[in-house]
């Protein structure tokens, strides 16, 4: 077995909400190893998108520690962070969040620039399949096309792990599964760890692992030995 | 009590939560609002308290002075038709000695006018004492400009130099005259009020004292209503032209009502000018702050029209948050203004010296400027409140659509290339709103001129004072004699003690004649090769008069339409009224009033005299002036000094004290404009683009970064607005240049780089720290947020 890349121990976290204390995860532990691409399955509020933001270095634990290979993360606070996501983490969001004021590949570009070893941007849209499309605005593309280039961005910098957050939760069948086809591409040809959260179970099939959560805790952990190519997927 | 409904406490809601731009927006509105209250308070209370004053103590229309008449001809004037009332005077100069003074003062004693209740003419209104009995010789009333300035109070005395001989006037009165409002003495370019003063005697004692008994040398008359004014003094000089007449003239020539209302002009410009610049931003900044609040309230106003609410209903909603607003500002400058208004005009009253009928005009002014506010509210906010009115319920409820970009046309002429991406982020989100981007630039600039204008004006003012008194003026003191004099006074006052240099003048008031053009002016005959007061050209450069010719202003010559080669006729107005034609031998650039200057020898020739002189500039021995004073105290044919120090230390102190106040009223005023700009812009840029903004956080931007691309927006607005601030500034200023050019005197153009820098710099740091209070709000982003649902 490799050695894991993201390790969390005991991981806990409380928000307060108004006078409200919420339990979002509650010792969590769990870890990811090079090249995988795992499905973290649970209904809302299970605390899977908590143990994102934790694992992309939005949040910090309230209690526990989670490392990044010899790195303990959340300390040192927000710069530190910050350099982290840019480093190391590729964000993939539900609703795709690309600046409406640049072209595809200009946002692609807006993270390269910033970006130790990155790729070429056109080669970045060239995986995800949106080569002719690198000078549409925004809102000249489908959710579907947009999505893709948010995909692009999130490798373009040679991420370690990309985070996605719902990836399809917005788009339609046939337009998800393109999406998932382009995760799953970035995932077998770069070896990015790739982590999915979804509440859509026929993912689960596409994954080496399968995380199911609830109420904040990691209920199963479910190992894949054959990962279905995204294009057999069916929901 | 009004019911708030749940429509109202939404909007109160609204309204705290976005209480920095609405802070930034009243603020703007209060600016406009306190300039408008504050200046026309002053406007409307000069204004009528000059024009209450002039009828209710009838000021007269038209003035002539003359050597001696005999009182029969005061009825063939007062028959002259048009003329509705008549006085004649006596109006004397004299030599002033006055308690606590070392050097001699000036004044003028005039014959009482005759109470309203007798018809008189510019009757005196008594402030404190009595008047003095009638035949009096030794009692007299007092300007209250002169007596303040001397503290002087009624049964003080000062001491006179009567037909040559010291005499003690004893004060019973103290009053004020619509004359002499604005108390200017012969040879002042600023009132001296401690060293000019204006008495009033009894007829029959002044008479006396002065050998016109049954006769005058002054006047002054009413004129019945719709009656041409020349044509009355053309037919005064024919009558007068006999008896030394030296020119009738009406109130245009009238020096007191000359300042007071090129003042009155002045300040109702202002007036208006001000409170428009800051309503139309003011109102520019509510229609972004609204129409940005109906973009974001989308699906509230959805729901509220689903739930059965109209158009009407939801338009009215957010006009009363632009009224909420405007309200607050217009509360907030009219309580600042009315202050204001009464610093200002207790500063006029220390230099016009009349009553100030503080008429009732607070409500009025008030009510006008809350009307004003509202009127800028609705004209920025009904485009905002009209477009939730019309949105559609179903569409409002879902989130917007990604706003369309495009590359414009600087990025196909190649700046593309040259701009990595968050620059384009920049350009194409301002291009996407040109006309924002042109209001907020144009705000930024206006800010700038403001300043600009401002300090241009009094680097104008200064440049004024320091031409004639470290320039044109370079004297100790300018000694005036009661009249010509031969050159012996003038050898006589080289031998005094303490007088270190003489050099002697000869003024005349003159009338020069360009075919029918016709101008009164002052000709000063100057000493060839004089040092002390010199005739200086725009720049800077000594002018030598040549031996024969004549001189003019730049102002003059305008007005007479000559320039230099032309000949004009020149008519002294004393003596035998000599008129001559002359070569204009050169036009001189000198911002103060109608002079003309001409060699001494050659104004000499022209009045038919000797070698003579009507005073001389001295420099004077600094430890023997207390000596010298008295005793040119003592002499009975000197009338009066002006000392240049003097004047120059009460210009500056008149200059700090009204102009500071401007000019630190000013500044904030600009600050307030910058500010509510700046902060709204960026206010509304990172309620746009927070979530963009977030995102970058997310993707690894640092804080900095994201600030870079939030303020960069402003940063570019403000960028290309200052220097469009510089030129708009330059423009203005040559454009107020023009406008504040009177009949006495004309504002330098005067525009150094320190001005346009300390503008520029005083708005950038407004700006800046304004964009600084908007990014520090980065951090509290909320970037889990972005992650998830759309707005």
């Amino acid at each position: 077995m490799p050695e894991a890349v993201f390790r969390m121990r005991g991981v806990s976290k409380v928000y307060h909400v108004g006078d409200v204390e919420v339990v979002a995860l509650q010792d969590v532990s769990l870890e990811l190893f090079p090249g995988e691409f795992v499905v973290l399955l649970g209904p809302s509020g299970s605390g899977k998108s908590t143990l994102l933001n934790i694992l992309g270095g939005l949040d910090t634990p309230t209690t526990g520690r989670v490392d990044y290979l010899d790195h303990e993360l959340g300390r040192g606070g927000d710069a530190v962070l910050t350099r982290f996501r840019r480093e190391h983490v590729g964000f993939v969001f539900q609703f795709y969040n690309l600046i409406p004021s640049l072209t595809a590949v200009e946002n692609v570009a807006l993270v390269t620039e910033i970006a130790a070893n990155p790729m070429d941007p056109h080669e970045a849209l060239a995986l995800v399949g949106l080569s002719g499309r690198a000078e549409h605005f925004p809102a000249q593309l489908s959710g579907g096309e947009q999505q893709r280039v948010a995909i692009a961005r999130a490798i373009a910098k040679r991420p370690d792990v990309l985070l996605c957050d719902e990836p399809t939760g917005a788009l339609d069948v046939a337009t998800g599964r393109l999406v998932l086809e382009a995760l799953d591409r970035v995932n077998r040809e770069l070896g990015t760890i790739t982590a999915v959260i979804t509440h859509n179970a026929s993912i689960a099939a596409m994954g080496n692992r399968v995380i199911r959560m609830s109420s904040g805790r990691v209920v199963e952990v479910q190992p894949n030995a054959k990962r279905l190519p995204a294009s057999r997927l069916e929901w | 009590m009004v019911k708030l409904g749940a429509l109202d406490w939404k909007l109160l809601r609204d309204a705290w939560h976005m209480r920095g731009q609405i802070l930034a927006c009243a603020l703007v509105v209060a600016g406009g609002i306190n300039s408008y209250v504050s200046l026309s308070t002053v406007n409307r209370t000069l204004a009528t308290s000059q024009a209450r004053f002039y009828e209710e103590h009838r000021f007269a229309d038209v003035f002539a002075n003359l050597v001696r008449a005999p009182e029969t001809l005061g009825q063939s004037l007062a028959a002259i038709p048009g003329v509705a009332a008549l006085e004649t005077r006596v109006n004397v100069k004299v030599s002033l000695d006055v308690p606590g003074l070392n050097e001699p003062a000036r004044g003028r004693i005039l014959s009482l006018p005759r109470d309203i209740g007798s018809g008189g003419i510019n009757a005196l209104h008594l402030l404190r004492g009595r008047m003095p009995p009638p035949g009096s010789q030794h009692e007299v009333v007092a300007s209250q400009s002169f007596a303040w300035s001397n503290r002087l109070e009624p049964g003080d005395s000062v001491r006179a130099v009567i037909n040559g001989r010291y005499q003690t006037l004893r004060i019973a009165g103290i009053a004020v005259s619509p004359e002499f409002i604005y108390a200017l003495g012969p040879g002042q370019i600023v009132p001296d009020n401690r060293r000019y003063g204006v008495l009033w005697m009894d007829r029959k004692g002044l008479a006396a004292a002065y050998d016109m008994e049954g006769a005058f040398n002054d006047v002054a008359a009413r004129l019945a209503p719709g009656v041409r004014t020349s044509t009355v003094l053309g037919e005064m000089d024919r009558l007068l032209s006999g008896y030394g007449g030296i020119g009738a003239f009406d109130r245009e020539d009238q020096l007191s009502h000359r300042f007071l209302s090129d003042e009155v002009s002045q300040n109702r410009t202002m007036a208006r000018i001000l409170p428009t610049i800051f309503l139309i931003v003011g109102a520019f900044l509510l229609y972004t702050v609204l129409a940005r609040l109906v973009q974001l309230q989308r699906s509230q106003v959805g729901l509220l029209k689903a739930f059965g609410y109209s158009g009407a209903e939801i338009a009215w909603h957010y006009l009363k948050l632009a009224f909420l607003i405007s309200l607050i500002g217009a509360a907030l400058g009219v309580v600042t203004g009315l202050p204001l208004a009464r610093t200002m005009i207790a500063l006029y009253g220390e230099y016009y010296f009349f009553p100030l009928y503080q008429e009732n005009i607070l409500l009025q002014v008030s009510a006008t400027g809350v009307a004003l506010a509202l009127f800028a509210a609705a004209f920025g906010a009904v485009p905002a409140a009209l477009r939730a009115a019309r949105l559609p319920p179903a569409e409002s409820m879902r989130p917007e659509a990604p706003p369309r970009f495009h590359a414009g046309f600087l990025e196909r002429w190649g700046l593309r290339r040259a701009l990595r991406p968050a620059g384009r982020m920049l350009v194409r989100n301002l291009a996407r709103r040109p006309l924002r981007f042109a209001a907020n630039v144009t705000g930024i600039a206006v800010a700038v001129a403001l300043l600009v204008l401002m300090t241009a004006m009094l680097d104008g003012i200064n440049q004024l004072v320091d031409w004639q008194f470290k320039h044109v003026q370079r004297d100790d003191v300018q000694l005036i004699l009661t009249e010509p004099r031969e050159r012996a006074a003038l050898d006589s006052l080289r031998g005094m003690d303490g007088v270190l240099q003489a050099e002697p003048f000869r003024l005349a008031g003159v009338r020069l004649h360009n075919g029918y053009k016709l101008k009164r002016g002052l000709l000063f005959g100057v000493e060839p090769g004089a040092s002390m007061r010199r005739v200086i050209d725009g720049a800077g450069r000594a002018v030598e008069l040549p031996p024969e010719g004549i001189v003019l202003t730049d102002l003059f010559a305008r007005v007479l339409g000559v320039k230099a080669g032309d000949t004009i006729e020149v008519e002294v107005m004393e003596g035998r009224h000599p008129r001559e034609p002359m070569l204009v031998s050169g036009i001189v650039d000198e911002p103060i009033g109608f002079a003309a200057y001409i060699a001494r020898p050659a104004a000499n020739r022209l009045m038919r005299e000797g070698d003579v002189l009507t005073g001389a500039y001295l420099q004077v021995d600094e430890a023997r002036r207390l000596t010298l004073f008295e005793r040119l105290k003592a002499l009975p044919r000197v009338e009066g000094a002006n000392l240049r120090e003097v004047a120059y230390v009460q210009f500056r102190a008149m200059i700090d004290r009204s102009v500071g106040i401007m000019i630190s009223v000013n500044l904030l005023f600009a600050w307030i404009i910058a500010f509510g700009l700046v902060y709204n812009g960026a206010r509304i840029a990172l309620s746009e683009r927070g979530y963009e903004l977030a995102t970058l956080r997310v993707l690894g931007f640092t804080e900095r970064e994201t600030a870079g691309m939030l303020l960069g927006e402003q940063a570019t607005v403000t960028g290309v607005g200052l220097p469009l601030g510089a030129a708009l500034g330059i423009g203005l200023t040559m454009y107020f240049v023009w406008l504040l050019t009177t009949q006495l005197w004309r504002m330098p153009y005067v525009m150094t780089g320190a001005n346009l820098l300390g503008a520029v710099a005083a708005i950038a740091f407004a700006a800046a720290a304004s964009g600084a209070a908007v990014a520090w709000r980065l951090r509290h982003l909320d970037l889990v947020g972005a992650l998830k649902a759309r707005e």
